[in-house]
């Protein structure tokens, strides 16, 4: 499995964690390229079903990263985002989704240095989980 | 405590005591109509009516083992708006637990319903109600309760209790009105009616029923068939799990789904007004199709099956009551019910929730506190 190249969907907040990304960018701090991120305008409004869908259209992992509890530029979208996460945390390991494979992390918009540290670690995990079992058989 | 009053059902069939019970509740001048399983006269079917006619009650039966729709379902469509007039409401357990959770969706309202519970004696699948019910009706509810309430079971030559009922935990009304209590009753002398509520207590105390109280030998009977059940349900939550605990398996378990959605469609808690599965954003380009079985040289149509059924566990499994319409109205005998059950009782337990039970509790996903679940964020 030394080749495994996992391939990770993030998405991220508009107002925090895109924006520590995008300082991360311009500090010339370099992460992983296995991290594909999707901007939304907050983590409240990440439906579950987009985590269900890139999971079973193979993705090895899935991150959900917004602002810290408090500074949710809509106010609480973070706080309805952790209590979905916490709801697919109880669904999908029941069909063999180790519940490593979805993260929630809270990255602020001045947190560049963290989030490439936050990314490379997750790159790093899931190698060692090996890739998603959705990506080798017909899903149906 | 509030009074128990017995129904006397000496010398009458317990189908003609209950008729003269709701009669009595509809001739009160505050009760607009009653919504009650009728047998229809066109055809060997029990549906649910509303009866605003005193002279249209014979042929009532809400003890029939038919089960063809989860009435919360009409009841929320009574409810949405203002009725203009009580509307008392005869429910299986289950079916208040869905209205319940439907009141709380704000898709139906409470002010103007009476809820009559009665005591669930279960039910078959709809195909099975048929062959069972056959060219008799009257005499087929009959010989269903009682054998139900004589203890020798719900099972008549090879057809038994729906997957549903046979694993359901709870049989007796919670959030009622007016109870019905049928268990640990002797039918041939009387059942038991209870007022659960002060809406309950001031309709029955003016039918002039007599006082009694309730016979230790019912509380005994609910909790040992409430004991069962238990058992049956973690047995089969547990062949469940065991039978969809990796994604190869669970595609196994959903092969025969041809995605025609009347699961969704019969779900009394499936809340959405135009299901995400039915709109464009699942209308794919035909090129999609293309790209997508090119990715592994096959793919199977139609697509998002899978997807489908755990997008709406995550949906709508903390709201999930147990009915068992999903599994009915599969036309491919999938059992949905218990995959659906297996997941709703681990999601509700994470939010310390119980579909149906407490109408003040909030949804867990419609709510949040500022300090929770802090085990699920962060990456180590």
């Amino acid at each position: 499995m030394k080749d495994f190249e996992p391939s990770i969907i993030a998405f991220v907040c508009n107002w925090c964690t895109y924006t520590a990304a995008d300082l991360a960018g311009t500090s010339r701090l370099s992460y992983p390229r296995n991290i594909r991120l999707i901007r939304v305008m907050c983590t409240g409004m990440i439906d579950p079903q987009y985590v269900i869908k890139a999971f079973l259209e193979g993705a090895d992992g899935v991150l959900v990263s917004g602002c810290h509890p408090g500074d949710c530029h809509y106010i609480n979208g973070n706080y309805k985002a952790r209590r979905r996460i916490k709801l697919l945390k109880e669904i999908l390991p029941r069909f063999g989704f180790e519940p490593e494979r979805l993260r929630l992390t809270w990255i602020g918009a001045s947190d560049g240095i963290q989030f490439a540290e936050i990314m490379r670690e997750l790159v790093t995990q899931v190698k060692t989980l090996g890739p998603n079992s959705a990506k080798l058989k017909m899903v149906i | 405590m509030l009074n128990s009053y017995k129904l006397e059902t000496k010398d009458k069939e317990l189908l003609e005591s209950l008729q003269i019970f709701f009669r009595s509740i509809l001739e009160l001048d505050e009760i607009s109509a009653i919504l009650v399983p009728k047998l229809l006269p066109m055809k060997n079917m029990v549906m649910p009516v509303l009866i605003t006619d005193p002279a249209q009650l014979d042929n009532v039966d809400p003890l029939s083992p038919a089960f063809p729709m989860n009435t919360s379902k009409i009841v929320s469509r009574l409810s949405r708006k203002p009725i203009g007039g009580k509307i008392a409401v005869v429910l299986r357990p289950c079916e208040i637990r869905a209205f319940v959770e439907l009141v709380k969706l704000k898709q139906g309202c409470i002010d103007e319903i009476v809820i009559i519970g009665i005591d669930c004696l279960g039910a078959y699948k709809n195909r099975d109600y048929f062959l069972f019910a056959s060219e008799d009706e009257k005499g087929s509810t009959q010989r269903f309760y009682s054998s139900v309430l004589s203890g020798k079971g719900a099972s008549f030559d090879n057809i038994d209790l729906a997957p549903a009922c046979s694993v359901c935990e709870q049989p007796i009304p919670g959030y009622t009105d007016i109870l019905i209590g049928l268990y640990g009753m002797d039918i041939n002398d009387h059942i038991l009616i209870q007022p659960k509520t002060p809406t309950g207590e001031s309709i029955l105390s003016r039918l002039k029923l007599p006082e009694t109280e309730e016979p230790l030998k019912r509380k005994e009977a609910i909790d040992t068939l409430i004991n069962e059940r238990t058992a049956c349900r973690d047995r089969m939550f547990a062949e469940t799990t065991e039978a969809t605990d990796n994604l190869e398996k669970l595609t196994t378990y959903l092969a025969s789904c041809v995605n025609c959605y009347n699961c969704r469609v019969a779900c009394p808690v499936c809340y959405c007004k135009e299901c995400v599965f039915v709109t464009d954003v699942f209308n794919h380009e035909p090129s999609q199709y293309l790209r997508w079985a090119e990715r592994k040289g096959q793919i199977k149509m139609p697509t998002d099956t899978v997807f489908y059924h755990i997008t709406r566990l995550a949906h709508m499994s903390t709201a999930c009551i147990g009915c068992g319409q999903c599994s009915n109205a599969c036309p491919n005998d999938i059992p949905v019910m218990e995959l659906f059950r297996t997941v709703a009782h681990k999601t509700q337990k994470a939010f310390e929730y119980e579909a149906g039970r407490n109408i003040e509790q909030k949804p867990p996903l419609s709510e949040f506190r500022e300090e929770e679940f802090d085990e699920v964020v962060g990456i180590s």
